[in-house]
């Protein structure tokens, strides 16, 4: 039993790694094959370094991902904010359904629908294009908009409401006791919201695709266009590139989160 | 009193990025004053773009330009998937782009729906490179709206390790029993319908449904045969020798030739019937500056430039100074250019006899929903 459980785990480590190993290893393969390993060489690597149509696509993805977490986890935390403090429990039902649509809603509908909507308002406007830089990030503040409340709002009805109250009490402004005691003690939510905002446009691929403007292309959509022909090897350098990079992420934030986890107990016998 | 507040600071806060990033913008526009912009929607891969040391098109084009007529350009070059995609955009009005390369039977579309401007020759001298059998094409009958870019041809590709060269005669092959599983079909329908149609010697663009349904019914028959239906895949099951038989364009197999594996000998074999098409340039409607997309056009059939995105897309070139260059013939070597370049003259001829139309709706939906059961049977 217990080696086929252990059997089992290998599998499926196998399984969620061996394709993400074989792309490691064919981004230094010298030939253009995907099955045979005819030499080690770095060159993908250099292709890839001096081939600017993916290089800005590279750039505009990650521009696009920072200022949507941006404006999202901004407006998603005064949401949050503002949901919490409705008194009203059928208007707060309500309203959480509402900004779950958006979310529950399958991609290619919310995709064409903000397409039809902007190609819309583009032709009131009289604009020779309607869709650009900016109607992309509208639409990725849409969709990323509801992970953030769904991380953001737990941790206010958790949060203990005195805590504010006992901080104006003791003579800060209303202002002042939200960025000092609220803030603070709903950050873990914050930054959770804002990864997976960031995450979330980083790989959206359909709605991306419908919103996207002339001059404005990202990796997601650049990568699908290259299938007239093949995906080329250089494809592989930057998604092992890429992977490295979100395992560094990873490790570093799940490092904090222990220190985080070792420093919690510590605060709260003092606030004890 | 903290509701206001709380507002005011949002506001603030959003302004501040807002700002942050327009005062980007701003400046980039400004540094932009005397820079023209130029925007290209093209095929992924189907541009010579620097790597492996080639030639960098754009670049070179933005060089160029600077120094002809001392202006700076900078181009955005956009690529996409299928004609189909590249249509749904630009006919929506929601993207405005200057030189767009679509296949034949879009360019006859968009032309008769008029998505696409006429061209002024004057800007584009550089025309008389392209060989007159590639003129006046059905889906252009008066040489008004495009240059062509390339042509070229489906046809079947065998592994000579695995297939015995006595049984290549054409489409048959596709339906040889001696090699069933290791068989691949296209996986979309005008191009696999094709094949039957082909084979049976029946009109691709007829509109009679009992036609597409023989076609239905070869390509039912075909089933138990096939390995699968693929599109891109087929670079690596033909490369690495798991399937035997396939199906494709003609550039592809050159793309292909490169990623072979020890033990596979890939050959060509180009049925009598088949399909040619062709790729060309236009301009479309919402162009900004037609002139400027024009001396682009112009560019793309210069000698350098042409050559380059001949050897890069490994495609037939409908440019004289393309297949004439000592060069690339050298590049290419004979057998392949056999292959690209099948008797020029007549081109024109049998292009226009076999090449996809664009089919009435309602044949296009019967197509369609025969190909939805040949999928999932």
């Amino acid at each position: 039993m217990k080696t086929a459980s252990r059997v089992f785990t290998v599998l499926i480590f196998v399984f969620l790694f061996a394709p993400i190993v074989i792309l490691l290893v064919f981004s230094f393969n010298d030939s253009k094959s995907l099955s045979v390993f005819t030499g080690f060489t770095l060159k993908w690597y250099r292709e890839l370094l001096h081939d600017q149509t993916t290089l800005s696509s590279v750039r505009n993805t990650i521009l696009l991902a920072v200022s949507a977490m941006a404006i999202s986890t901004v407006m998603g935390t005064a949401a949050s904010v503002g949901i919490h403090r409705l008194r009203s429990r059928w208007l707060r039902a309500t309203l959480n359904t509402v900004t779950d649509i958006p979310m529950t809603n399958p991609d290619i509908i919310t995709g064409i629908s903000l397409m039809l909507m902007f190609v819309f308002a583009g032709r009131l406007l009289g604009l020779s294009q309607s869709l650009s830089f900016w109607t992309m990030l509208i639409a990725h503040v849409t969709f990323c908009l509801p992970y953030v409340i769904l991380q953001v709002l737990p941790k206010l009805n958790q949060m203990d409401p005195a805590l504010p109250e006992a901080a104006q009490d003791l003579g800060c402004t209303p202002l002042r006791a939200f960025f000092k005691v609220t803030i603070p003690e709903i950050m873990p939510g914050i930054l959770t919201g804002a990864i997976m905002a960031f995450t979330m446009s980083l790989d959206d691929f359909v709605i991306s695709y419908f919103t996207s403007g002339a001059g404005f292309q990202t990796l997601p959509i650049r990568i699908y266009s290259m299938t007239k022909k093949t995906v080329t090897p250089k494809m592989y350098a930057l998604a092992t590139i890429i992977f490295f990079v979100i395992l560094a992420l990873l490790i570093v934030s799940n490092l904090t989160d222990q220190d985080r986890a070792k420093a919690r107990p510590l605060r709260q016998k003092r606030s004890d | 009193m903290k509701k206001t507040l709380s507002l005011l600071l949002l506001i603030a806060l959003l302004c501040g990025l807002l700002t942050g990033c327009g005062g980007g913008k701003a400046e980039s526009a400004g540094a932009a004053g005397g820079t023209l912009t130029l925007n290209v929607y093209n095929w992924g891969e189907y541009i010579s773009d620097g790597s492996e040391d080639s030639y960098d098109t754009i670049a070179e084009f933005e060089r160029w330009y600077q120094e002809t007529y001392g202006q700076k350009v900078k181009v955005n070059y956009d690529t996409y998937a299928s004609n189909e995609d590249m249509y749904a955009k630009l006919s929506a009005g929601a993207v405005s782009y200057d030189v767009i390369i679509p296949s034949d039977y879009m360019i006859a579309r968009m032309a008769d729906e008029g998505l696409l401007l006429e061209l002024d020759f004057d800007n584009i001298p550089n025309y008389v490179n392209i060989d007159e059998t590639f003129r006046s094409l059905y889906y252009d009958p008066d040489n008004k709206y495009t240059v062509p870019y390339v042509f070229g041809a489906i046809g079947i590709l065998y592994d000579a390790n695995q297939v015995d060269p006595a049984d290549v005669t054409g489409w048959d092959l596709l339906w040889n029993e001696k090699y069933a599983g290791s068989i691949l079909q296209f996986n979309n329908p005008r191009d696999a319908f094709g094949t039957a149609m082909y084979r049976l010697g029946i009109d691709v663009n007829s509109t009679d449904k009992s036609d597409w349904d023989k076609a239905y019914d070869a390509l039912m028959e075909q089933r138990p045969l096939r390995y699968g239906l693929v599109m891109d895949e087929i670079y690596n099951l033909m490369g690495s020798g798991e399937a035997a038989i396939g199906v494709y364009y003609t550039g592809d197999y050159f793309f292909m030739l490169d990623g072979q594996s020890g033990d596979v000998d890939l050959r060509f074999c180009a049925p009598e019937h088949t399909n040619l098409y062709v790729d060309a340039m236009c301009i479309p409607k919402c162009c900004q500056n037609k002139e400027l997309a024009e001396r682009f056009i112009n560019f793309m059939l210069e000698h350098d430039a042409a050559v380059a995105n001949a050897l890069y897309t490994c495609d037939a070139s409908p440019n004289r100074l393309v297949y004439t260059d000592e060069a690339y013939r050298e590049e290419m070597g004979e057998e392949a250019l056999e292959i690209l370049y099948p008797d020029r003259r007549e081109f024109a001829e049998t292009y226009n006899k076999v090449a996809f139309r664009n089919l009435p709706p309602e044949i296009l939906e019967y197509m369609n929903t025969l190909w939805e059961n040949v999928k999932i049977s």
